[in-house]
């Protein structure tokens, strides 16, 4: 079976770092798994909805497998409170199909953009990361198509190493076609409690009083006209009958829209402070309801952002600081407002619970900084690599699944388990078939001494 | 891959011995850039700035290369490319810097110097290119710098051989830039004007004259602006448009003016 491809741009939702590779869409598994037997040199590497903001689902000069026409979703096993879906379906859509029923999702990320693949391959984590552990946390099982062709439904119980490998292994470790989701019976609605704080130290208070008592919370904070003061959100759910999914697109009237072409970045010092300003003295209610999507995924409603950073695109650094590591968040944040040669538009905060079994997954517990830049600044690179030595003098990690630049000689202080999951790595992909531009840049797969591919 | 903040992990030189070649990557590696393949006719005259390179923190490996060996030139080149894969990665961005330039009047020059002196800056120079060009289309990024010259647009009689392959080989960049969209690769045309480095020493300096290194941080900000041409320093690209719409005679007399009291060559 020979399944044909394009040779396409691409780049992450960032918008930098271009590179062009053969784009496959595979329409089966069994697609999927002849477009594996015919990679050349450089490699293989799946792709979902290009969310990952950095490198990670690119593969310059080798194959992309557009994985977003595995899509089905299957109907709700209401006994076992699972589903099983398609490596391509998106979160949105699943969503969707199980909202009717009265199942949602127990870990959707700042996005629901998202495709089932892409969150285990990167095990993202939502704001009930402290409760609710990462997306990884609630599958139960993973169809793997490996670099062979075999195509493999892998389960705790049948090759933990591999199960534990994937989730978080940035799609390194095989195709994934599908996988079988545990569910929540919850409704669509959040109480959400909302509190504005005045520096650093009181949005981190107000994030550790939430995280005992809600199942959701985060901060937004001001790193341009200030140091970390910002709003902090909580949000529980609430016994009410789902608002159906029509209800809620009829309310979402006022749908804002990104031009296509942004010529220039609008992302600017000036914009942003206004933007702050405004945002942190806008009415807040302390106490509202709102629906879990508006409270969790808001930027979902502006469609394609990145395109305000203008054609440079932007980078968001993200990074996890373990619990005692206060002192180095405090130095951090603000290096950031303070020093940094690109202004930080957009700045979120949030505590994270008990890190999860993938070796190369990012959650540790502690908190987890999110900072938005425009890319294109020389000097922001040299910048950041600063950072990326704090973060790992204690003990922390930046997310795979947003990076863009970072160094490889970092990754084995980052992630120190990354020994381990070369073993699980090596063992299904012996031939090195699987590869993307992120593996290339950090030498996850064959380490940074002996040289990337 | 050149990354999200446009830093350059990995650099390519042909003509490994050129200051303005060496100044760019200097300053590249200043940025961020971790390898650097020096391909060179006489690698051991390297040794200096590779030291330098390797103390600025790169991994610097020099080889042998010859541009005037226009068959030999691919198999170098890909052997480059692989030494630079085993190291640091793919070839980020590759400079072709070699040129040659004997600056006499074209009628004192033998024709058969001045053959070679335009096989080597126009066909050794096309060769390079094509051949890092299919590199990085293999690779689906990178980043080609072809160092031109304002010669190239406004030939002097003492310099006519080098002014017509700079010429020639601008107008094959224009040409492959054009052949290269959609391929991730990006071709930047570098025209610079008179420059004091080991080619023009004991020459009689030009107006805007600059140092390698200005033309280096010209190059490095086309590269974060988008540019396709870089002309260094700046002015020369209005002298090179007056010059253009000048009469013969004029800029006649104007070379003469300039190439009064130059000492003598060689």
């Amino acid at each position: 079976m020979f399944v044909p491809g394009t040779r396409q741009r691409l780049t992450g939702w960032g918008r930098t770092a271009p590179s062009v590779a053969t784009v496959v869409r595979p329409a089966s598994r069994d697609e999927a798994s002849a477009a594996l037997d015919t990679i050349g040199a450089r490699g293989v590497t799946a792709r979902g909805l290009g969310r990952a903001y950095g490198d990670a689902a690119q593969n310059g000069g080798g194959t992309v497998l557009d994985c977003t026409a595995l899509d089905a979703i299957g109907a709700v096993d209401a006994e076992r409170g699972t589903v099983v879906a398609g490596g391509g379906a998106s979160l949105d859509a699943i969503g969707r199909a199980i909202a009717a029923h009265g199942w949602v999702l127990p870990v959707v990320p700042g996005t629901r953009i998202v495709t089932v693949g892409g969150a285990i391959a990167a095990d993202v984590h939502g704001k009930g990361h402290h409760r609710d552990g990462s997306f990884g946390a609630h599958v139960e099982a993973i169809t793997l198509v490996l670099p062979d062709g075999e195509t493999r439904e892998v389960t705790r119980a049948s090759d933990r190493a591999l199960f534990d490998a994937t989730t978080g292994g940035m799609g390194l470790t095989g195709v994934i076609a599908a996988a079988t989701l545990r569910l929540e019976r919850a409704s669509g609605t959040v109480r959400v409690t909302t509190t504005r704080t005045r520096d650093l130290d009181a949005t981190m208070l107000a994030l550790v009083e939430a995280d005992a008592r809600h199942r959701y919370s985060v901060a937004w904070i001001d790193l341009v006209g200030g140091r970390g003061r910002g709003i902090v959100g909580a949000a529980d759910r609430i016994d009410l009958d789902a608002p159906s999914a029509r209800g809620e697109a009829g309310r979402r009237a006022l749908r804002l829209a990104v031009p296509a072409v942004v010529p220039v970045n609008l992302v600017r010092h000036a914009s942003v402070r206004a933007f702050n300003e405004l945002w942190l003295r806008r009415p807040i209610r302390a106490e509202a309801l709102q629906s879990f999507d508006a409270f969790n995924a808001p930027l979902d409603a502006l469609g394609a952002w990145p395109r305000l950073y203008g054609p440079r695109g932007l980078l968001q650094y993200q990074c996890a600081l373990p619990i005692g590591a206060d002192a180095a968040l405090r130095t951090i944040v603000e290096a950031i407002a303070d020093g940094a040669p690109a202004v930080p538009a957009f700045a979120v905060l949030k505590r994270l619970g008990a890190a999860g079994d993938g070796p190369l997954s990012f959650p540790i517990e502690g908190w987890t900084l999110a900072v938005d830049f425009p890319a294109g600044a020389p000097v922001l690179g040299a910048f950041l690599d600063t950072l990326d030595e704090r973060v790992a003098a204690a003990g922390g990690r930046v997310y795979l699944a947003k990076d863009a630049r970072m160094r490889a000689e970092m990754v084995p202080l980052m992630y120190p388990r990354i020994d381990e999951w070369r073993e699980t790595q090596a063992r299904v992909d012996p031939r090195g078939v699987l590869t993307s531009d992120l593996d290339r840049r950090l030498g996850l797969t064959r380490g940074a001494t002996r040289g990337p591919r | 891959m050149t990354d999200a903040t446009g830093r350059a992990r990995t650099v390519l030189v042909l003509g490994g011995g050129s200051e303005i070649g060496l100044a760019i990557t200097r300053a590249l590696v200043e940025r961020g850039a971790r390898g650097v393949v020096l391909a060179a006719r006489r690698p051991e005259a390297l040794d200096a700035p590779a030291e330098a390179l390797r103390s600025a923190g790169a991994n610097v490996e020099v080889i042998p290369f010859d541009a005037e060996q226009i068959d030999a030139q691919e198999s170098v080149i890909i052997d480059a490319f692989d030494r630079a894969r085993a190291r640091t990665g793919d070839v980020d961005i590759a400079i072709v810097a070699f040129g040659r330039l004997d600056e006499r009047d074209v009628l004192q020059e033998t024709p058969a110097e001045a053959g070679h002196i335009a096989a080597l800056n126009y066909a050794g120079a096309v060769a390079s290119a094509l051949a890092i060009a299919q590199q990085m289309v293999a690779q689906g990024h990178g980043t080609l710098i072809v160092l031109s010259s304002v010669a190239g647009q406004h030939a002097r009689p003492s310099m006519a051989p080098y002014a017509g392959a700079k010429a020639g080989l601008d107008a094959f960049t224009d040409a492959l830039r054009d052949a290269l969209r959609g391929t991730g690769v990006r071709v930047m045309t570098v025209r610079p004007g008179w420059v004091y480095s080991r080619m023009t020493v004991g020459q009689r300096s030009m107006p805007f004259a600059v140092m390698p290194e200005r033309v280096a941080a010209d190059v490095l900000s086309g590269l974060d602006g988008g540019a396709t041409v870089v002309w260094t320093p700046r002015i020369v690209r209005y002298v090179a448009l007056a010059l253009r719409w000048l009469p013969r005679w004029a800029t006649r007399l104007g070379f003469r003016v300039t190439s009064m009291r130059r000492p003598r060559n060689r």
